[in-house]
């Protein structure tokens, strides 16, 4: 028998927008596109209104691969997976699959608020494909697995979230299908849930099944598969090993844009003569990105216009949390020496670059302030929002432990380890 | 690892995934592979259905029941409809107990992929089962309400006719005849929200268009043939011939105009399910 668990050609899936967007059609609306469509009905394949979610994806998983897929929101990831699992059917193309598909992001599928915990075990297993023997011989493994043994004859819906999600969780995980694949993306719960997640899905790959792990988190990704395939607008770009492939797929600043550039209209007119053109994050290669790695240097780029030379002039940004606390501020002329330099700076264009030093920032994401003023004389431009950027932790210290570190800075700190005698 | 050991050994089964070609999607390998789920989804219809409701399953009488009190009053004693010489509201009450099983499988199959569009977006098995599970479901419907039935047919004492062998023919023909209809409107509801509002019209004018509170005997001759094109006309016929015994004699040419109708609704309704259902995930 083959040794590939799964083998795809050229698999493409078109969406017409104007059918998917427009959730309900009517009759009428129908009819009236069936008029307005008719006069070029010719060329009816590929017009503007199609978008293909996925185009020419051909690869192989083996048996027991353990593959991560990575791409921006958008990429055609979970488009991707629902192919897979035969939740829709892809437009070209064809595929293989050996053996039966399960998802942990099926958690809960089919289950029925007003039936109790033990029929929606029997209910929920049935539509993930189990027989009905197959449930009765784990049931007692479900229930003990889920924690709710005194709830099991109680409806659901006199359930705690928690306890709807674990017993969710729990059928899904004793599927045992051939070949897993988990969505982090989509996975609903908390951290602790997430967690069992990616507990269960190195179980099974320890037992020798293949698992399809779509991830935003690089660490996870690192962790636990051994090839990576990147995904950007539906295509393959890349499959390598893992740490390659994370490295390219950051390297290439993919997500959305690492700058942000203001056109005339958008500067204030009391910001003359200062005019801001663009602020932009780039990684340590120096490239343009929205993503960054927290154990590599990036830098923080502002590039201006003065029309007219201005006295004591400092610009600079802030960092914050997503959530607005302030991180740290800092002026390109912190330096006296630099502030005596540029006492007055004459008219001209500029860029004023800082570095953000490897192994200072936790995972996450990050809002960058901007702000050019002359101290306690004028504030010339101000924007407390300018851009955002994530930071990857992939590599970091304790990124061996699969846990969210509280704090916005993560720093490399020499630790001793002494004995001490008693 | 023994488990990986285990995975060689096995013949694991093989899915093709290709775009649909034709009317080879049909597909029946796999509605047997997932016949449980059917068994499944019936029971849970089934348990569903009257959950915190006072009288229960007490409705499947009672619907029909009320229906049957109405017609007899207004169709029975005042506007004095003629009802083949049998008491007008068993007349009424052996068409009605069909007719219920049609109009409900109707109105939930038509709803139920909407219903669970949850499942449609997240998780693949034959999307037929969710239809073919709610009309299975309403069958229970039937048989208890078909119980009170033989209850009134003791009250009234009018024996089984003779050929009351043939009544699960009838019953078949209501099921193919439901299914068909049920398969169009279901796969019709995902694309068209419209079909919610079509249903409730549609099964009260099919309820006039078929000899429930009338006999068909008043249906003039000339218009019988046309008439006949409504295949629950000729279940409901025929279950009054087997069970009641009317004077109707056996439906003859007019069942077999009925039953050929009701396979094309089947046949047409499955294709276009079929057809379509490749997009149920994109598009409910």
């Amino acid at each position: 028998m083959s040794e590939y668990a799964i083998r795809a050609e050229n698999i493409g899936k078109r969406y017409r927008l104007g059918e998917t967007l427009g959730s309900y059609s009517t009759f009428r609306e129908s009819i009236s596109g069936w008029l307005r469509r008719s006069p070029r009905r010719g060329n009816e394949r590929d017009s503007k209104d199609d978008l293909w979610a996925l185009r020419g994806l051909s690869f192989e998983v083996r048996h027991g691969e353990v593959l991560g897929i990575v791409g921006r929101n958008g990429a055609g990831k979970s488009t991707l997976l629902k192919v897979l699992s035969r939740v829709t059917e892809p437009t070209e193309g064809y595929a293989e699959i050996r053996g039966r598909v399960g998802s942990l992001l099926e958690v809960g599928t089919g289950f029925h608020p007003e039936l109790t915990g033990r029929e929606n075990i029997f209910l929920n297993g049935a539509i993930l494909g189990m027989k009905k023997t197959e449930i009765a011989a784990k049931f007692d493994e479900i229930v003990d697995f889920s924690e709710v043994e005194q709830f099991i004859d109680t409806p659901v819906k006199r359930y705690s979230s928690g306890m709807y999600l674990r017993l969710a969780f729990a059928v899904a995980a004793h599927l045992e299908p051939e070949i897993l694949v988990v969505d982090e993306v989509l996975a609903v719960g908390d951290a602790e849930f997430q967690r069992k997640c990616i507990g269960k899905m190195s179980d099974v790959a320890q037992q020798g099944r293949t698992v399809l792990f779509v991830s935003h988190n690089m660490s996870a990704i690192l962790r636990l598969t051994q090839e990576t395939m990147v995904i950007d607008k539906g295509r393959m770009v890349m499959r390598a090993p893992s740490a390659q492939a994370v490295d390219y797929y950051l390297s290439q600043g993919f997500s959305e844009e690492g700058s942000k550039r203001w056109e005339a209209d958008e500067v204030p007119a009391s910001a003359a003569p200062f005019r801001p053109r663009v602020l932009r994050v780039c990684n340590a290669q120096g490239q343009e990105s929205n993503t960054v790695r927290s154990v590599e240097p990036c830098s923080i780029e502002i590039e201006y216009e003065i029309d007219e030379p201005i006295t004591g002039l400092r610009v600079g940004i802030y960092l914050m949390s997503t959530r607005g606390e302030y991180i740290f501020t800092s002026f390109d002329t912190d330096e006296p020496g630099h502030y005596e330099r540029l006492a007055t700076r004459p008219a001209g264009r500029y860029v004023s670059r800082c570095t953000i030093p490897a192994d200072l920032l936790n995972e996450g994401r990050y809002v960058i302030g901007m702000n050019a003023s002359s101290f306690r004389i004028r504030r010339y431009f101000h924007d407390e929002r300018a851009l955002a950027f994530n930071v990857d932790a992939a590599g970091a210290p304790g990124t061996h432990w699969p846990e969210p570190r509280l704090g916005q800075v993560r720093p490399r700190l020499e630790w001793k380890i002494d004995t001490v005698e008693l | 690892m023994s488990i990986s050991k285990d995975i060689e050994k096995v013949e694991l089964p093989v899915t093709i995934l290709q775009p649909a070609k034709g009317l080879g999607a049909l597909n029946l390998r796999d509605l047997w592979l997932y016949r449980e789920l059917i068994y499944f989804m019936t029971w849970r219809n089934l348990k569903v259905r009257y959950k915190q409701t006072l009288l229960g399953a007490s409705w499947a009488v009672l619907r029909p029941f009320m229906t049957m009190v109405v017609f007899s009053i207004f169709f029975g004693d005042l506007a004095q409809v003629p009802s083949d010489g049998i008491p007008y509201p068993i007349f009424a009450f052996a068409a009605l107990v069909p007719w219920g099983l049609f109009s409900d499988a109707v109105s939930l199959a038509g709803r139920s992929l909407v219903q669970n569009r949850h499942m449609i977006t997240k998780i693949y098995f034959p999307r037929v089962i969710l239809p073919l599970s709610s009309i299975l479901a309403g069958l229970v419907d039937f048989l208890i309400a078909f119980v009170v039935l033989g209850g009134m047919m003791v009250y009234y004492k009018i024996p089984p006719a003779v050929y009351v062998w043939t009544l699960p023919l009838f019953l078949l023909l209501a099921l193919i005849t439901s299914t068909g209809v049920g398969l169009w409107l279901a796969a019709l509801n995902v694309q068209y929200r419209d079909v919610n509002y079509i249903t409730p019209f549609l099964t009260q004018f099919w309820l006039f268009v078929t000899p429930i509170a009338y006999p068909a005997s008043m249906v003039p001759s000339k218009w019988q043939l046309i008439y006949s094109l409504n295949p629950m006309a000729g279940v409901v016929e025929g279950f009054r011939w087997a069970l009641l015994g009317t004077e109707q004699g056996a439906p003859g040419s007019r069942l077999i105009v009925s039953s050929l109708v009701a396979i094309v609704l089947l046949v047409t309704g499955l294709v276009y399910f079929k057809r379509m259902e490749r997009n149920f995930a994109d598009m409910v």
